[in-house]
């Protein structure tokens, strides 16, 4: 085994847009702390941006012990090559023993290209991180084959190691005002080069606010609803329960739901508190997108649909009936409230 | 005239692949080939780029042998030429020993524009695009959702979660599709035969991809897989059948159990 003992600590690229950190990157911190604990190490956020320091402090709150601060014009906006440049400039100079970026779309851009031009491993939406006892290894385990198996990778000859993970699968550390991060400005020159791109325009989407692994309750519907007008009746109950509307594939598919609502493997991973699946008859993709859910609730008139093989409660019935009616009793009940 | 380079892969069709109830396991006999979606939405991105402006269009797969369906399927899209990189000494490849290799290859040809997929439906890592405009030392835009040529240059609107970029990025380039971009075209018939009766499919084997045997096949591959497993399903709770308004009470029982409402 090769020696690897001047790498250390595990590091986590912060993703901010407009000077919002995104939720993903806390989660992250939250697993960084506990693989840290395991190898008696810190946890440091890199921050790239430009005129961004203030986050270091909820950085600080949330976990990390250290935040590298890259404070550059360049990095203003996301870009690639900047990017990836001042990431290879913090693993070339700090040596990490471990980098985790969220697999959004701008972490599933800048995490590979960065993996090959520091010449390293790099494993895509983990859905658990832990360390080996014998050997301080970072176990990285995601699904493959389309959600229909798991496998457990290692990257044993290369440092850092590298993995991805997406929003909603980690937790958030319990946030502690007041607790503060050592900020370290790392003074990296970005050069220009033919690799970068000019940005012309940005186009914000125009249903942003709806963020569906953020939600606490989502009420989804899939293949089974039958219509775009019958979409209604989801609102209603998720009105009803201060929850979010989400989509099965087949749905946004099929044009009722917009891409944004979609749960599974090509959508998004959400583990609400409570998710009612109406008329989704349970495809593995789409199960992997939310069977760590607290609670599932499955309504469908088929009783071999899948969805009931990990559904907490599930009714075989009529969707057309059972929800209208279920919604009415729940507005009637906190009306007596 | 522009040069495209086009990667495909050859993938089972996941949504086809069903667990074996009793052993868990997958079943993947039976389970058809289909071109990787993504990959196939780059393709008729560069066909349309050929029908506009005249470009030519050549594919690659890495892969076995029987990866030469999905390049004839592109060769009766409209590709012009393809080639297949195939050797056991490939083989066992992650995602960076994947685009060291394809990007050797890649760098035989010559190329304005490579597109790839963003993510290949047996793999799901999005990563290869990336990495292979990395060995290859261009500039990558990903999530393509629309891209035209523009002088020198392709202006391409890039997917994010919540808003898009429309960016302007110098050929030569790497722009990875997703299926949003398009709706690809089918084979004509005429297509068909030419792709099996006049194209031919140029096999490349170790030999003929430059590239250093530390950055090929399971050696040159920096992860591993430790172990695979099927995945552990939820428990099964309860499930009833009762008339809708008795369920309707029920569902409103356990979300009061579990102090929801």
């Amino acid at each position: 085994m090769k020696e690897f003992s001047e790498y250390k600590g595990v590091y986590v690229f912060v993703q901010q847009v407009e000077g919002v950190i995104a939720p993903v990157s806390f989660e992250l911190i939250g697993k960084a702390k506990e693989l840290a604990s395991s190898l008696n190490t810190s946890v440091s956020a890199v921050l790239c941006g430009c005129g961004v320091k203030a986050l270091a402090d909820e950085l600080g709150e949330y976990g990390a012990d250290n935040v590298v601060l890259l404070d550059d014009p360049e990095l203003r906006d996301y870009m690639t090559e900047p990017y990836a440049q001042a990431m290879y400039g913090v693993i070339d100079y700090f040596k990490p023993e471990i980098v985790l970026y969220g697999a959004t779309t701008i972490g599933r851009d800048l995490a590979p290209r960065v993996s090959a031009r520091v010449h390293t491993g790099l494993t895509a939406d983990c859905t658990k991180l832990e360390i080996e006892k014998e050997t301080g290894r970072l176990l990285m385990t995601r699904p493959a084959f389309g959600g229909n198996l798991m496998a457990t990778i290692v990257c044993p000859d290369f440092r850092p190691q590298m993995a991805t993970v997406r929003p909603g699968v980690m937790q958030k550390a319990e946030r502690v005002p007041g607790r503060r991060a050592n900020v370290m400005p790392f003074n990296y020159k970005i050069e220009r080069n033919d690799r970068f791109i000019e940005i012309l325009d940005v186009i914000k989407k125009m249903n942003e606010a709806v963020d569906i692994s953020e939600a606490k309750i989502l009420v989804a519907g899939g293949r089974g609803m039958g219509s775009k007008e019958n979409f209604k009746m989801l609102y209603d109950l998720a009105d009803a329960l201060g929850g979010r509307v989400a989509a099965s594939r087949a749905a946004v598919d099929a044009g009722w739901a917009d891409k944004e609502l979609q749960v599974g493997q090509t959508g998004k991973t959400v583990r609400p508190k409570l998710y009612i699946a109406v008329g989704i008859s349970g495809a593995i993709q789409h199960m992997a997108g939310m069977e760590e859910s607290e609670i599932i609730i499955a309504i469908n008139r088929d009783e071999t649909a899948p969805i009931f093989n990990i559904a907490d409660y599930g009714v075989v019935g009529d969707l057309n009936k059972v929800v209208p009616m279920l919604t009415e009793k729940i507005r009637a009940l906190k009306n007596e409230d | 005239m522009l040069n495209i380079v086009v990667c495909i892969k050859q993938v089972p069709d996941t949504n086809e692949v069903r667990l074996d109830p009793k052993t868990g396991t997958l079943i993947r006999e039976g389970v058809p080939s289909i071109m990787n979606p993504d990959d196939k939405a780059g393709l008729e991105a560069a066909l349309r780029i050929k029908d506009e402006l005249g470009a030519v269009v050549r594919v690659v797969s890495m892969g076995p042998a029987q990866a030469d369906a999905v390049l004839r399927e592109a060769l009766a899209m409209g590709a012009d030429e393809a080639y297949l990189i195939s050797d056991r000494a490939f083989g066992g490849a992650d995602t960076w020993a994947t685009s060291s290799t394809i990007a050797a290859a890649v760098k035989k040809l010559p190329f304005d524009i490579v597109f790839t997929g963003r993510q290949a439906i047996d793999g799901d890592t999005a990563q290869v695009g990336p990495q292979m405009a990395e060995h290859l030392g261009v500039p990558n835009v990903s999530y393509a959702e629309e891209i035209r040529v523009v002088g020198d240059s392709l202006i391409v609107k890039r997917q994010f979660e919540s808003s898009y970029q429309v960016v302007r990025v110098k050929m030569p380039c790497l722009v990875t599709a997703l299926t949003e971009l398009n709706r690809p075209r089918y084979m004509t018939p005429g297509g068909i035969f030419e792709a099996y009766r006049e194209k031919k499919v140029t096999v490349w084997t170790r030999p003929d991809v430059p590239v250093d045997d530390g950055n090929i096949g399971l050696k040159g591959s920096p992860t591993r897989v430790k172990e695979s497993f099927p995945k552990a399903l939820k428990g099964k709770g309860e499930v009833v059948t009762l008339d809708a308004e008795a369920e309707a009470d029920y569902l409103l029982e356990k979300l009061r159990e579990k102090f929801v409402i």
